[in-house]
């Protein structure tokens, strides 16, 4: 008899009932539309004291006194400690890596001390029995202040005028790279034509509708500190908090319950979330910080405000020559923990110019300290900045020589068959599908017809344009992100499974869930490969007690790496339930197969045993197994990508939109993405993802910007003036997809998380260009405001 | 500081209470009562995901105080999900994966709730429009509009 399904001729992921590829709903989901989630901010435990965090109003000022008495003798007023009291529990943190290479910054403090160097940084730490009492108290604390030069411009931060904000350093440039691959200059004299342009990149930041928030248990019982965190990385949590507070890891547990928002913003650890763990500590019991809105925005970490200028060398034909670039960014005073501030202009050097063929590429990116919030990754990290820089300049080069943005394109990316290939900043790609997701992308916005609707309007005066952006995405990251530069950050991802007394399944898994859908994809590859109905899988993450050790979910990992591990897990128990099963039914394990809950007959599908009945002989009747017969019902497996540091995934976004030229106002009517992010798990979560990404591109593009003034005070931090995007102004989004699965894993995933911010802001400014382009108008500079867009139209 | 006593009924429940003044609603809901379903975003009425229902209306419940709840009648998301009220737009969230994160999500299926009842069949642009004071930072609203057009379609088709 032929059999019905071969298992070791098809792969797992084609399995009988398989998940993978189907879009089914999110597990655990009406908790949190019914109100039922458990959020830090949401956490009261017995004894818990809230802390407020005094804060500083200047940019740079000397600390003289702190006059706390008034303060303390507030109602319910517990401790109010200051930066240096603090720190005989907590010791300073320098954030540098060693592959970033001549990196550096001066020692962080979890509370200043002497000395404040921007707006917002916290200065003593007000404990109290409520959060309003805090409040009040922090009222009653003066603080004297002597102000100091603030250097807040990143053009200036260089100068030998301006100050110099550690004076240790010798000087403000945190980071330097320079790259030159190729041969730049006989490039350039080589082109028919060359362009060159200035982009302006506004500094913006995360605005999770959740702000920070932690609780940090400290049980003297014990010895023991529990940290409920709202993070990306809890084992990472768990590294810094035992280091710092001279603690074994062991000592030290880190919760993360349900997270509201996250997107790079809650991957870091910050001097007030160390503060608080430090006062648990010292003050013996649990303390909540949670973080109000402005002191979100001042202390949240800002992404972009790069400046940098580009150039692109062309001939007639549309053959780019070479590409160069000069990036500047400031970051504030210090260099983020533990993943360093210097990542996203690396990853600009990284990125520009990568999806093209040309081997010519020259690069400098120096980034510099400053009297303001700090700076570091968020969400698509530098890819903003690399894509909008690249893409600009492309369209810049056709508009010159005088062929369409879509023919430039075709010319110019690397065919898809050229791979696996290096780029000229030496990143290596596996498998890329620029030119077939390229047409793709045409069909979908019908580009024919859009170009005449457009020809047409323009006619009557309406400046419509469509903007094109091709895009590459770091996902997957190896090692070669932190861990080679000795940060404690994993780069693999573990996921332990295990078959309970009634045949059901409990996953653990050290990747994490914001939202996402970790929880999903991972039920989805469990219960696809064992071959359990979804909803008979439980997934358990989030926990540093009871996840296997691993790095989290971030820079679009989740899905690829424990997505990974969990298909290997899940094989691994498969194999052990087997060979139980074939103990029991006297067979082979070749001979049996695991379909809807119960082991079936591979020959002809005939059940045999129910995994319920095998759970229960092997935990309650082992008596009656085989002599020597020891079942493992539980497996636990590893993953980490080992061939390829990243696995880049690659896509194009198109978007149509309106220019008032009256107004300034621009109305996007339409967005289109095609991505590849190789096998696609859940199909809806991945065009989620996408479309939540482009928005977020979306709001850079467009309106979100924190506005400082020259003495480095934040002008705008609230939600009223700083703008993120609202439904009103949102276009509906397509997406399309490619499917070139990494060989990496069996799984074959690479991630979706950052692809629709990658591109989304390039594809606009490139389309309010291609509406300008009658005026003769170019705008370089985002967010596109208004004002903006009426200053380059001459109007005001 | 001297309190005021405050009576109302939330989800159907009376409550009495003595509160400061200057307490605001979402913290007497959150931390008086522990129901922390209603969230608190921005804290000044911008972001919506304190939206609440008072005596039938949608409210902020961050520019309120809890003294101005006296005598009212409050619903909140718990009392909307047992009712069974908003089932229908619970099931299309979640078929639709119009939540991420969800913390904006009480406030958002409140909010379209309040715009069903008002205009039982309104296109995207006014779904959109409704929502306006609701903001998601990770679905990109698109998903959204789309659960609440199926629900306004398939509550119109059942009306007579």
């Amino acid at each position: 008899m032929t059999p019905r399904y071969p298992p070791e001729m098809l792969s797992v992921l084609d399995r009988p009932n398989s998940y993978i590829g189907k879009t089914v709903p999110r597990p655990n989901l009406d908790r949190l539309m019914q109100g039922r989630g458990l959020y830090v901010s949401d956490l009261e435990l017995p004894r818990m004291a809230h802390v407020v965090f005094l804060r500083s109003p200047h940019a740079h000022a000397r600390i003289l006194g702190i006059e706390m008495s008034a303060a303390r003798r507030m109602p319910g007023v517990i401790a109010i400690v200051s930066g240096s009291e603090l720190a005989s529990v907590i010791t300073p943190w320098v954030g540098v890596l060693s592959h970033l290479k001549g990196l550096k910054s001066a020692p962080q403090s979890a509370i200043a001390i002497d000395r404040v160097c921007w707006q917002g940084e916290a200065v003593a730490a007000v404990v109290a029995a409520s959060r309003a009492q805090a409040e009040d108290a922090a009222e009653r604390v003066s603080v004297e202040y002597a102000a100091l030069d603030a250097a807040t411009d990143m053009l200036t931060a260089l100068d030998p005028a301006t100050p110099v904000i550690h004076g240790s350093l010798g000087d403000n440039l945190a980071f330097e790279r320079n790259h030159d691959a190729g041969n730049v200059d006989q490039a350039f004299a080589d082109a028919d034509a060359v362009v060159e342009a200035e982009f302006v990149f506004g500094r913006h930041t995360g605005v999770t509708l959740e702000p920070r928030s932690v609780v940090a248990d400290w049980n003297a019982g014990e010895a023991r500190l529990t940290i409920y965190q709202g993070t990306q990385a809890p084992h990472m949590v768990q590294n810094i908090a035992a280091l710092h507070l001279g603690l074994n890891e062991s000592q030290v547990r880190v919760v993360c319950k349900d997270v509201g928002g996250s997107f790079g913003i809650k991957v870091h650890i910050y001097a007030d979330e160390m503060a608080t763990y430090a006062l648990a500590k010292l003050l013996r019991r649990p303390i909540k910080f949670v973080a109000d809105r402005v002191e979100s925005f001042n202390t949240d970490i800002h992404a972009r405000d790069h400046r940098c200028k580009g150039r692109i060398g062309v001939k007639r034909d549309g053959a780019i020559t070479a590409f160069e670039i000069d990036d500047l960014t400031g970051i504030g005073p210090y260099s983020m923990y533990p993943r360093t501030s210097a990542i996203e202009a690396n990853q600009v050097v990284n990125l520009v110019g990568g999806p093209y063929v040309t081997r010519n590429y020259r690069a400098r990116a120096r980034v510099v300290f400053q009297n303001k919030n700090v700076m570091c990754q968020y969400r698509a990290v530098g890819h903003p900045i690399a894509c909008s820089v690249t893409e600009s300049l492309v369209d810049l080069a056709a508009m010159k020589i005088g062929i369409d943005p879509i023919e430039i394109r075709r010319r110019n990316l690397i065919a898809d068959d050229a791979y696996p290939c290096v780029s000229p900043s030496g990143l290596r790609f596996e498998q890329l599908s620029h030119h077939a997701a390229l047409a793709k992308l045409v069909k979908m916005m019908e580009y024919d017809r859009l170009r005449a609707e457009q020809a047409i309007l323009r006619a009557k005066n309406i400046h419509r344009g469509i903007g094109i952006a091709s895009f590459i995405e770091v996902t997957n990251p190896s090692a070669a992100f932190y861990g080679v530069g000795g940060a404690k950050i994993s780069s693999q991802d573990g996921v332990a499974v295990r078959l309970d007394a009634q045949g059901s399944v409990i996953c653990q898994t050290s990747i994490t869930e914001q939202g996402q859908g970790s929880e999903s994809l991972t039920a989805q590859i469990v219960g696809s490969v064992l071959g359990v109905s979804m909803d008979r899988v439980r997934v358990v993450l989030g926990d540093t007690d009871n996840t296997p050790y691993g790095g989290g979910t971030w820079a679009s990992r989740g899905a690829g790496i424990g997505g990974e591990a969990a298909l290997q897990a899940s094989k691994a128990l498969r194999k052990n339930v087997l060979d139980v099963a074939a103990a029991i039914l006297q067979s082979t394990p070749g001979e049996l197969e695991i379909v809807n809950g119960r082991v079936v007959s591979v020959a002809d599908g005939t059940p045999r045993i129910e995994l319920s009945e095998l759970a229960r002989i092997v935990y309650f009747r082992p008596d009656t197994l085989p002599p020597g017969i020891q079942p493992e019902l539980m497996a636990t497996r590893h993953f980490v990508p080992r061939e390829y540091p990243f696995a880049f995934t690659n896509g194009v976004q198109a978007s149509w939109l309106e220019v008032d030229t009256d107004t300034g106002f621009v109305k996007l009517l339409k967005h289109w993405v095609v991505e590849d992010c190789g096998t696609i798990i859940n199909p809806q979560l991945v065009d989620e993802q996408i479309r939540g990404g482009v928005v977020q591109g979306l709001g850079a593009a467009l309106f979100e910007k924190c506005v400082y003034d020259e003495r480095g005070q934040l002008t705008n931090a609230n939600m009223v003036d700083y703008l993120v995007p609202m439904p009103g102004e949102m276009p509906d989004i397509d997406v399309g997809h490619v499917v070139s699965p990494t060989l990496e894993s069996e799984l074959g995933a690479k991630g979706a998380g950052e692809a629709g911010t990658a591109g989304a802001a390039a594809a606009v400014s490139n389309a309010v260009n291609d509406a300008l382009m009658p005026l003769g108008v170019t705008i370089t500079e985002i967010p596109l405001t208004p004002q903006v867009i009426l200053t380059a139209l001459g109007k005001i | 500081m001297d309190t005021v006593a405050v009576a109302l009924h939330v989800n159907g429940d009376y409550v009495e209470a003595n509160v400061l003044p200057r307490l605001n609603l979402a913290d007497f809901l959150r931390e008086h009562l522990q129901l922390t379903g209603t969230h608190v975003g921005c804290e000044h009425g911008v972001c919506g995901a304190c939206t609440v229902r008072m005596n039938g209306e949608i409210v902020r419940s961050c520019l309120m105080l809890a003294a101005q709840a006296h005598r009212s009648s409050v619903e909140t998301i718990e009392g909307m999900s047992d009712s069974g009220e908003i089932a229908d737009l619970q099931a299309a969230f979640r078929d639709r994966n119009a939540l991420q994160c969800g913390f904006c999500t009480p406030g958002m299926l409140i909010a379209a709730q309040d715009l069903l009842q008002q205009s039982p069949q309104p296109d995207r642009e006014q779904i959109r429009e409704h929502l306006s004071g609701n903001y998601c930072r990770c679905t990109g609203y698109q998903a959204i509009v789309d659960a609440i057009e199926t629900i306004a379609r398939q509550r119109a088709g059942r009306s007579p």
